[in-house]
C-alpha cells in the first residue's frame, strides 16, 4: 500500500512539474498577442521560452508513461474514455510544436502572422482541455464495471468542467506573466508589470467561486475534505503562496515571484489530490467502479522496479533541468540562433 | 472494415509518420558529434562551420520527432485500452523508463544544443550534443525493448487479480533482454546511423552538383561516405544476418512469412523479387538457391520450417509481409553498390566531385535509406501479426472496446490532413534551409571568449552575457 501511496504522490509532483514548467510557456504563448506590439516583442516573447519549452514538454511524455507503468488501468481507462478530446489534445500539440519551430523560419509577414496565430491558439486550446478533462475527474465520469466509459466532446463541455478550464487559463496566463518579468524589459517589462494585477485578480476572483462551487457540487472530494481537516493545508498554504507572490513582484522581486507562483500551483494541484486520494477517477455510475491507487495499479513489482528507476533518473532530471535554466537565466537577447 | 482495422491503420500510419525522424536525428546526432570532436582537436573553424549548419537542420528535425512522438505516448491508451490494461505493468514501466533516463536528457539539453553556438565553447557545446545524443540512443533503445517484448515476450506471468487476465513482470532483467534485443537494437542504431549519413551526403552532392560550397561539400562527404559505407557492409553481413538468425529461432512462422516459405524445405531458397500468394501457398519469382537455410543456419542443407506447420489463423499476412522485407532486403543490397561505388570513384583520382549522376544517385539516397528502416519496421510488425504480444495476446481484441468505428475514422481523417500539412511545410523548410548553406564563420557570433568549461559557465557568465550585447 505504501507503494501504491508512494507512486501517487509522484505522480502528482510529475503533474505538478508539468503544470509548473510547460504551463509558463503555454502562459507566453496565450498572453503573446495581448504583449506585443511589433515583430520583436513577438519574438522576444518566444525566445523567452525558446531554449526550455520543449525540455518542459518532455515532463506530459513523462507524466504519460509513469501513468501507464504505475496505473495502467488509468491510463486505458482516461485516454480511451476521452477519446475525442485527447486527440485534439494531440493534434493541438503538434500545431503548437510546429508553430515554434516553424514561425520565424520566413520573413513573410502573413506566413508569421498564421503561425503567431496558430501558437496563440494552441496554447489556450491545451490549457483549456487539460482545465476541462481535470474537471471531468473531479466530477466523475461513467465508468462502468470493467472501468470502461465513453464520454464525448459535448458531454466533457459541462459548466463545472469548463469553469475549471477557464480558471487554468487565467492561471496559466498569471503564471507565464509572472516568468516574463525575469525575461524582458523596457516597455515589455512595463506591460507585463501593469497586467499582473489584472491578471491576478481574476484569477484570484475565479479561484474562490470555482473553489465555492466545488463545495456546493458536493462530491466525494468534499466529503473527504470534511472528514480529514488537516489537508486543509494545502489550499491555505495556496492561499499564502500566491499573497507572497503579488508582494515579490510589487517589490520587484522577480525571481521569488516566479517560484511563489510555482509553489502555488503545486499546492492547488495538492489540493486536489489530497482531496481525491486514494481516488484516482471517480465514477459517477457507482462508487464501486472508482480506480483507486489500490485497484488500478501495477503490482508491487514494478511498482519497486519503477521507484527504483524514479530515485536514480529524478536527481539527474532535476540537476540539468536547474543548470540548463541557470544558463538561460537573464533577459532575451535576440541573435542569429534565435527563433 | 472493422474497427480494431482502423485502430491498426490509425497507428501504423502515426508510428510510421513518427519514425520518419528519429533514425534521421539518431544519424545526424553521430555526424554532429564528430564535428564537434574535429572541431575541439583541429580548432579549423570549418568544423564550428559545419555544426552550426547542421545543428539547425537538427533542431527542425528533431522538433517533429517530439511533435509526432508525444501522440505515441498516449496512443496506446487512446485506441489500444485493451492492451494497456493487459501489458501495464510491463509495457508501461518501459516507457516510463524511457521517460527519465532518455526523454528527459534529450530534452534538458536540446535548448543548450540548438541555442549554445553563440554562448558556449568549443568543448561544451560538444558536451551538450553528446549529452542529446545519447538522451537519442537511449531513447531508442528503450522503445526496442519495449517492441522486443512485445515480439518475444519473457519474464513474466498472466494472473487475474479481478481485472480480467493481466501479464506481471516476473524478472525486469529478463523483460528487458529479451532474446530479440540485442540484434535488433544493433539493427536498428546501425539503419539510423546510415540514415543520418546519407541524409548528410545528400547535401553535399546536391552542393557538388550547384557548385556551391563546394569544399564545405568535399568535408562532408569525406566524413559520412566511409561511415555509411561500412555501415551498409555491416548490415547485411553481420545486423541483419544476425536478426535473421534470432528471427529463425524466436518467430520461425514470421521467417516464413517473410520468404513465402509454405512447407518446410531443405536448401531453401532465399528471393530477390517475386510475389508470394498464401491462398495457393505458391510463391514465384527471382530466387538464390539454398540460401535461406544458409542464413538461418547456416548450412545449405539445413530444413527451414515453412508456414504449414502453423496454424492458419496464426499466420501473417505473407503477401505484404514478402513485399516489405524484400524490399528492405535489395535496398541493402543497393546501398552497398551505391557505397561502395561512391568510394571508388573517390578514391580513383577523385572523380566523385563531378561525376553528376553519382552525385544525383547520393542526393536520393536519403530517401532509400528512408524507406528501407520503414520497409524494416513494417517487417517487424506486419509478420508479428495476428498477434500483438506473440502467442499471448491478439491484436484483435487488444483495440479500446468503448472506442467507436466513427471516432477512429474521424481522428484518421485529422492525422492524415494535419501530417501532410506539416510534412510539406517540413519539407519546404528542410528545402530553404538546405538552399541558404553554411553561413561564414564570422556571421555566426562565435568567439573564443565564450565558457568552454563548467567552472566558466558557473562562475565568469558576467563576461558571456556582456559579449552577447
Amino acid at each position: 500500500m505504501w507503494l501504491n501511496t508512494t507512486w501517487f504522490v509522484l505522480y502528482v509532483v510529475i503533474i505538478a512539474g508539468y503544470v509548473i514548467l510547460d504551463g509558463f510557456d503555454l502562459g507566453v504563448g496565450m498572453l503573446s498577442p495581448f504583449l506585443s506590439r511589433d515583430d520583436t516583442d513577438k519574438r522576444i516573447l518566444l525566445n523567452s521560452i525558446g531554449p526550455v519549452w520543449d525540455g518542459n514538454e518532455v515532463w506530459l511524455v513523462l507524466g504519460g508513461g509513469a501513468l501507464f507503468a504505475a496505473f495502467p488501468l488509468v491510463y486505458a481507462s482516461l485516454f480511451s474514455g476521452f477519446y475525442t478530446a485527447m486527440m485534439l489534445v494531440l493534434f493541438v500539440l503538434i500545431l503548437r510544436t510546429v508553430a515554434i519551430e516553424f514561425r520565424s523560419k520566413r520573413q513573410s509577414a502573413r506566413w508569421r502572422a498564421l503561425w503567431d496565430w496558430v501558437f496563440f491558439g494552441s496554447s489556450f486550446g491545451i490549457t483549456l482541455l487539460l482545465g476541462v478533462a481535470l474537471g471531468n475527474v473531479i466530477q466523475g465520469v461513467a465508468l462502468d464495471q470493467d472501468g470502461n466509459m465513453s464520454v464525448n466532446l459535448v458531454d466533457l463541455l459541462n459548466p463545472y468542467s469548463i469553469a475549471v478550464g477557464v480558471a487554468a487559463v487565467a492561471m496559466l496566463c498569471l503564471h507565464g506573466a509572472i516568468f516574463l518579468t525575469q525575461k524582458v524589459e523596457g516597455e515589455l517589462l512595463e506591460r507585463v508589470t501593469k497586467l499582473i494585477p489584472k491578471l491576478m485578480a481574476v484569477f484570484f476572483t475565479l479561484m474562490t467561486l470555482l473553489i465555492a462551487w466545488t463545495l456546493f457540487l458536493d462530491e466525494e472530494i468534499t466529503t473527504n475534505y470534511r472528514d480529514r481537516l488537516w489537508i486543509g493545508i494545502f489550499p491555505l498554504l495556496g492561499l499564502l503562496a500566491v499573497l507572497a507572490s503579488w508582494r515579490f513582484i510589487s517589490q520587484k522581486q522577480y525571481l521569488s515571484g516566479f517560484v511563489s507562483s510555482a509553489c502555488m500551483i503545486a499546492l492547488l494541484l495538492a489540493t486536489v489530490a489530497a482531496g481525491m486520494y486514494p481516488v484516482l477517477i471517480p465514477s459517477s455510475t457507482n462508487p464501486a467502479y472508482d480506480l483507486t491507487v489500490t485497484n488500478a495499479a501495477s503490482a508491487s513489482e514494478t511498482l519497486t522496479v519503477m521507484l527504483v528507476i524514479a530515485v536514480i533518473g529524478m536527481p539527474f532530471v532535476l540537476m540539468y533541468t536547474a543548470g540548463v535554466y541557470f544558463f538561460f537565466r537573464g533577459k532575451v537577447r535576440l541573435d542569429e540562433e534565435s527563433y | 472494415m472493422t474497427t480494431e482495422m482502423l485502430h491498426r491503420i490509425q497507428f501504423g500510419l502515426t508510428v510510421s509518420f513518427h519514425f520518419i525522424f528519429p533514425p534521421m536525428s539518431l544519424g545526424v546526432g553521430l555526424i554532429l558529434i564528430i564535428f564537434g570532436v574535429k572541431s575541439v582537436r583541429t580548432k579549423d573553424p570549418k568544423w564550428r562551420q559545419l555544426s552550426m549548419f547542421w545543428v539547425k537542420i537538427y533542431g527542425l528535425i528533431f522538433s517533429m520527432g517530439i511533435a509526432t512522438g508525444i501522440v505515441q505516448e498516449f496512443e496506446f491508451g487512446t485506441n489500444w485500452a485493451a492492451y494497456s490494461r493487459f501489458v501495464g505493468n510491463i509495457f508501461g514501466s518501459l516507457l516510463a523508463a524511457e521517460g527519465i533516463f532518455a526523454f528527459m536528457l534529450e530534452g534538458g539539453f536540446l535548448g543548450l544544443m540548438l541555442f549554445g553556438g553563440t554562448k558556449l565553447g568549443n568543448k561544451m557545446w560538444l558536451f551538450a550534443t553528446t549529452m542529446v545524443v545519447a538522451g537519442a540512443t537511449f531513447s531508442a533503445t528503450w522503445i526496442v525493448m519495449a517492441n522486443s517484448w512485445m515480439q518475444t515476450p519473457q519474464g513474466y506471468e498472466i494472473k487475474d487479480v479481478g481485472n480480467g487476465d493481466q501479464a506481471f513482470m516476473t524478472s525486469f532483467r529478463e523483460v528487458v533482454f529479451t532474446p530479440s534485443f540485442g540484434p535488433r537494437i544493433l539493427h536498428l542504431i546501425a539503419a539510423s546511423w546510415m540514415v543520418g549519413t546519407s541524409l548528410v551526403l545528400s547535401v553535399a552532392a546536391y552542393y557538388l552538383i550547384k557548385k556551391r560550397h563546394v569544399e564545405l561539400a568535399k568535408t562532408m562527404i569525406r566524413v559520412a561516405l566511409p561511415i555509411f559505407t561500412v555501415l551498409a557492409v555491416l548490415q547485411v553481413v553481420l545486423f541483419g544476418a544476425n536478426q535473421a538468425i534470432e528471427v529463425t529461432n524466436e518467430q520461425p512462422e514470421k521467417l516464413a512469412a517473410m520468404e513465402g516459405l509454405y512447407k518446410s524445405t531443405t536448401c531453401a531458397p532465399m528471393y530477390i523479387i517475386g510475389w508470394t500468394d498464401p491462398d495457393n501457398e505458391t510463391t514465384t519469382g527471382l530466387s538464390i538457391p539454398c540460401m535461406l537455410s544458409i542464413l538461418s543456419y547456416q548450412s545449405p542443407q539445413a530444413k527451414v520450417t515453412g508456414l504449414e506447420a502453423f496454424p492458419k489463423d496464426e499466420w501473417a499476412n505473407a503477401s505484404v509481409v514478402f513485399q516489405v522485407y524484400h524490399l528492405m532486403i535489395d535496398l541493402g543490397m543497393l546501398f552497398i553498390a551505391i557505397g561502395g561505388l561512391a568510394c571508388l570513384l573517390w578514391v580513383w583520382k577523385r572523380k566523385l566531385w563531378d561525376q553528376r549522376w553519382m552525385l544525383w544517385v547520393l542526393v536520393s539516397s536519403i530517401v532509400l535509406t528512408e524507406l528501407a528502416t520503414l520497409s524494416g519496421w513494417w517487417t517487424a510488425e506486419f509478420g508479428r501479426q495476428p498477434w500483438i504480444v506473440w502467442q499471448i495476446l491478439k491484436t484483435d481484441g487488444a483495440q479500446s472496446p468503448n472506442v467507436s468505428f466513427s471516432q477512429v475514422a474521424f481522428s484518421i481523417g485529422m492525422f492524415v490532413v494535419l501530417y501532410a500539412i506539416v510534412f510539406t511545410m517540413f519539407l519546404s523548410l528542410l528545402n530553404r534551409m538546405i538552399k541558404e548553406g553554411p553561413k561564414p564563420p564570422d556571421e555566426e557570433g562565435f568567439s573564443d571568449s565564450l565558457p568552454d568549461s563548467f567552472g566558466e559557465i558557473f562562475r565568469h557568465r558576467s563576461r558571456v552575457s556582456s559579449g552577447g550585447d
